[in-house]
């Protein structure tokens, strides 16, 4: 025990001594989730738009001081016709523009109702696509209004309600995804880099040829970035809470725990990877390449994974990140138990022990 | 007169309170073997990173093929060959694409590079594995083609840091037989070592200890004034008086 | 009784098509108590030899020894006695000395407290720098300290691939001082090294090259089985002097060795007619001279 004690402090030296190791270790989950819940966000807040008012009737005045005066759109003022909206998109003052017709308030009585033309940059499709949104929801918002009381009796509306996520926050997403990321980035790679590193340092020649078993040798290495993932976790959850508002609907007991297994599937992988690599930029290449995008393409973080080729879709499935995306999104977000992700649960179980099974197996005894 | 192809006066390096070259003085000839002694952390490296140009001397003056090495450590680095234990060669090139690459650094015509290689490759006996990635030859084989490069430019002066590591006693006199035929043509070599046998080799030798010169002479010369028969047993006497450990 | 026992050792890798043999077929015995040297060139074999006997390395034939446990089937008890410094310093740079101490007397389930007095020799060599980190020692404490670390646990077995490569003469002659210290202690010392000079030091040495056992006996014994005499040649200029002794009857061989030319004869030196310019004086033959002349005649 006493030798096991020794181990995991000599660990804790190297992170302790080294800022940059700590800086990334401890500032980046932070610094991650400041970025991806402010300035990552593809929430509208404030977005420019132009019009081009044919009308310039009464009616098209309050629709357009109607769109200005939600907190999605802001206007960049009017235009003339289709080349002013072609020069307003292709100097980037806005994104989106307004079209009103002739006789819009005349329009508006008649029977079929009016149009407005809603025009997009679509040259960033997401976005576009998300302004569009917003505007028909103003533009329906105000034309119920304007039937008041009095609805047409065969008018079909179709409602459409944002669920758990009713203001459509990006941070809600982006969360469970860092988490993801936080924890891959510090188990998997760094794990991989400090036993790589023994190696090249030839201080691991040492260590094996004493009796130290090579399952200490590897638990000693996982204890403190399991502990460091726990500071880690926490951090983001109370920044989640306290900064970007999003809620932990779960039980908190159960978000730590999936969070754990997610941690050890990720330290297997990491030991798993030092085991066949030889060299720290071998290691850092393949956590990257072999960890970072596929958790980053495939996890349904920022890609839905839905709409996939199937060959994707399928592939996604072996992507640890995938499972434990849907955990975490389904205990913080929808306040689900476990009943809800045991089979999410039971797929990151067994994935932790077929790595760990494989990496204690391949740990060398000797040095081939 | 032989002329002086490094002369260094007071030459000093001060990393902050530290002296690592304590106002080093000496004059190496054209043609001459000169080794370059000193215990680990003696400042050997920082004197030779300062006439290779690559290191600013934080007082005095130096000179080296002529060029001052305040002002013009460019027409220096054009003028001198490097040789390193650590670094030579690259593993993963062939003979011949090593000999290319470091004619093409110092700005050799091909057929220049085509004429002195063969010639150099022929001399070496390697002109059957010119194809053969460096990494494949033996260590001695690789240490005398890591000077043939070194000296393909014809610098005036090449500078060899610890040559001779690791290699067997036969391997480590053919190299040295590459340093006097090199020496003959007139190319100056500057040496350093920890194999105190080699040092007998040089026709003069410098002891630094703590950053200064402590002994500067001739092999035998140094033997006769501290009354004992081995360089190595100097080497000890004058490396023993340092105060400072790196 | 032997400590180490070698029989027919052999060991090879292949890395892609190619394949390097690094021993083949070793045998050895090493006395206990022993200071032996292991002595060649890089890639002479060594480093693969020094792995088979602590456990690292597996070898692909033959067996071998270690205080009487085999090196494979017993490797987990032979593992808590040996002591072993790999050729690169392995040493944690950023940890102190002190740490470093204590991390590999844990590993090898002792304390270091309790064992310092096994070390306390070199020890107090390294003790005013016990809190500066490993990093930022010098080539020769460094040494210093990877020696303590190696001895912490009390090995019955010592072995030191190349400790002292790379390492100034004044530090080479302090810690063979060390070792001759440790060796009357009763610790068996398997030391490898590429200086010859360092050979005369062992009590006995072997000679290895390309994977082969040369010679191995004392090394008075190397020097009184050199069949031929050694004459130190003195001539204007290393070069000029080397080039005139080529062809000159009765001479095989000639090497620059100190200031002088080593040149060897095959027939009474007497009858020898030297060329001008040229002044011999018999030597007695270095161990360096032996070690020379057995490697070319491997070669041929």
């Amino acid at each position: 025990m006493k030798q096991f004690l020794q181990f995991v402090k000599k660990e804790f030296i190297h992170i302790l001594r080294d800022p940059r190791t700590l800086i990334i270790l401890v500032g980046m989950p932070m610094v991650q989730i400041l970025i991806f819940g402010f300035a990552l966000t593809n929430e509208v807040k404030n977005a420019r738009f132009v019009y081009v008012d044919h009308s310039g009737d009464p009616m098209s005045h309050r629709l357009i001081q109607r769109l200005e005066a939600s907190r999605y759109f802001e206007s960049a003022g009017a235009v003339t016709g289709p080349e002013g909206i072609d020069r307003a998109f292709r100097r980037g003052v806005c994104r989106i523009a307004l079209v009103v017709p002739a006789d819009f308030e005349a329009a508006t009585r008649r029977p079929d109702g009016a149009t407005v033309q809603l025009i997009a940059d679509a040259s960033d499709p997401n976005t576009a696509n998300t302004l569009v949104n917003y505007a028909e929801a103003v533009v329906a918002d105000f034309s119920r209004e304007l039937a008041g009381p009095a609805q047409p009796p065969f008018s079909i509306r179709s409602e459409t309600r944002m669920r758990y996520n009713p203001q459509l926050k990006g941070a809600y997403n982006f969360v469970p995804g860092v988490m993801a990321m936080v924890l891959l980035l510090v188990c998997t790679m760094m794990t991989a880099l400090t036993v790589v590193r023994e190696k090249e340092m030839g201080t691991m020649e040492v260590m094996l040829v004493s009796p130290m078993r090579p399952l200490r040798i590897i638990l000693a290495k996982a204890v403190p970035y399991l502990l460091v993932s726990f500071f880690n976790i926490t951090t983001i959850l109370l920044l989640s809470v306290f900064v970007l508002d999003v809620p932990i609907r779960g039980h908190v007991g159960l978000l730590f725990a999936e969070s754990a297994l997610f941690t050890g599937v990720a330290l297997s992988l990491g030991l798993l990877i030092s085991t066949a690599t030889a060299s720290q930029q071998t290691a850092m290449f393949i956590s990257l390449i072999g960890m970072f995008l596929p958790t980053i393409m495939l996890s349904g973080f920022m890609f839905p994974i839905e709409n996939m080729p199937l060959p994707l879709r399928v592939l996604s499935n072996v992507v640890p990140a995938r499972w434990f995306f849907v955990i975490v999104r389904s205990v913080m977000i929808k306040g689900t138990g476990i009943a809800a992700v045991w089979k999410e649960t039971l797929v990151l179980a067994g994935m932790f022990v077929f790595f760990t099974t494989l990496a204690v197996r391949k740990f060398k005894l000797r040095l081939e | 007169m032989t002329e002086d192809v490094i002369q260094a006066e007071g030459l000093t390096r001060r990393f902050g309170d530290f002296t690592a070259v304590d106002a080093i003085s000496l004059s190496v000839a054209r043609g001459e073997i000169f080794g370059f002694l000193g215990a680990n952390g003696a400042g050997k490296t920082t004197a030779m990173r300062m006439f290779c140009g690559l290191l600013k001397p934080s007082a005095g003056k130096a000179r080296v093929a002529g060029y001052d090495v305040w002002t013009e450590t460019e027409a220096i680095k054009r003028s001198i060959g490097y040789m390193s234990q650590r670094f030579s060669l690259y593993d993963d090139l062939s003979v011949v694409e090593n000999i290319r690459f470091y004619a093409g650094i110092y700005g050799l015509g091909r057929a220049e590079v085509r004429e002195r290689g063969d010639r150099m490759l022929e001399e070496l006996g390697l002109t059957a594995e010119r194809k053969a990635l460096v990494r494949s030859l033996p260590p001695g084989w690789k240490q005398r083609l890591a000077f043939s490069v070194a000296i393909l430019h014809e610098p005036g002066i090449v500078f060899l840091d610890e040559p001779t590591g690791g290699v067997d006693p036969i391997t480590r006199r053919e190299f040295w037989k590459m340093i006097y035929r090199a020496a003959d043509r007139g190319i100056t070599v500057f040496v350093t070592t920890h194999y105190m046998d080699e040092a007998e080799y040089c026709d003069r030798v410098s002891i630094m200890v703590d950053g200064r010169i402590e002994a500067l002479d001739t092999p035998a010369g140094l033997k006769r004034e501290h009354d004992t028969d081995s360089i190595n047993e100097v080497f000890l006497r004058l490396a023993r008086q340092a105060r400072r450990t790196e | 009784m032997d400590a180490i026992t070698i029989r027919d050792v052999s060991k090879a890798y292949a890395a892609g098509k190619a394949r390097t043999e690094a021993l083949r077929g070793v045998s050895l015995d090493v006395a206990d108590g022993e200071l032996f040297g292991l002595i060649g060139p890089d890639g002479a074999g060594k480093t693969s030899l020094f792995r088979i006997l602590t456990t690292l390395l597996l070898p692909d034939a033959g067996h071998a020894s270690v205080n009487g446990l085999d090196v494979v089937k017993d490797y987990r008890r032979l593992r808590t006695q040996l002591g072993y410094m790999p050729g690169r310093f392995s040493l944690y740079t950023d940890l102190t000395v002190e740490e470093n101490l204590a991390f590999f007397a844990s590993i090898f389930d002792t304390d270091m407290r309790e064992n310092l007095h096994l070390v306390q020799d070199i020890y107090t060599q390294i003790e005013p720098f016990r809190r500066f980190r490993a990093g930022n020692l010098s080539g020769g404490m460094k040494q210093k300290l990877a020696l303590c670390c190696a001895l912490i646990h009390r090995p019955r077995t010592l072995f030191l691939d190349e400790p002292t490569t790379g390492v100034d003469a004044v530090s080479r002659k302090e810690f063979w001082e060390m070792l001759k210290r440790l060796k009357a202690q009763g610790l068996t010392i398997v030391v490898s090294t590429p200086y010859m000079d360092e050979a005369s030091l062992c009590d006995r040495v072997a000679l290895i090259q390309q994977g082969r056992i040369l010679r191995v006996d004392t090394p008075e014994g190397v020097r009184r089985g050199y069949g031929r005499r050694v004459m130190a040649v003195k001539g204007p200029g290393m070069l000029r002097t080397l080039e005139r002794l080529e062809g000159v009857d009765g001479v095989v061989d000639a090497y620059p060795f100190g200031e002088r030319v080593h040149a060897v004869v095959a027939v009474d030196p007497d009858r020898i007619v030297w060329p001008e310019e040229l002044e011999a004086v018999e030597v007695t033959p270095d161990i360096e001279d032996c070690f020379i002349s057995l490697m070319k005649e491997s070669h041929d």
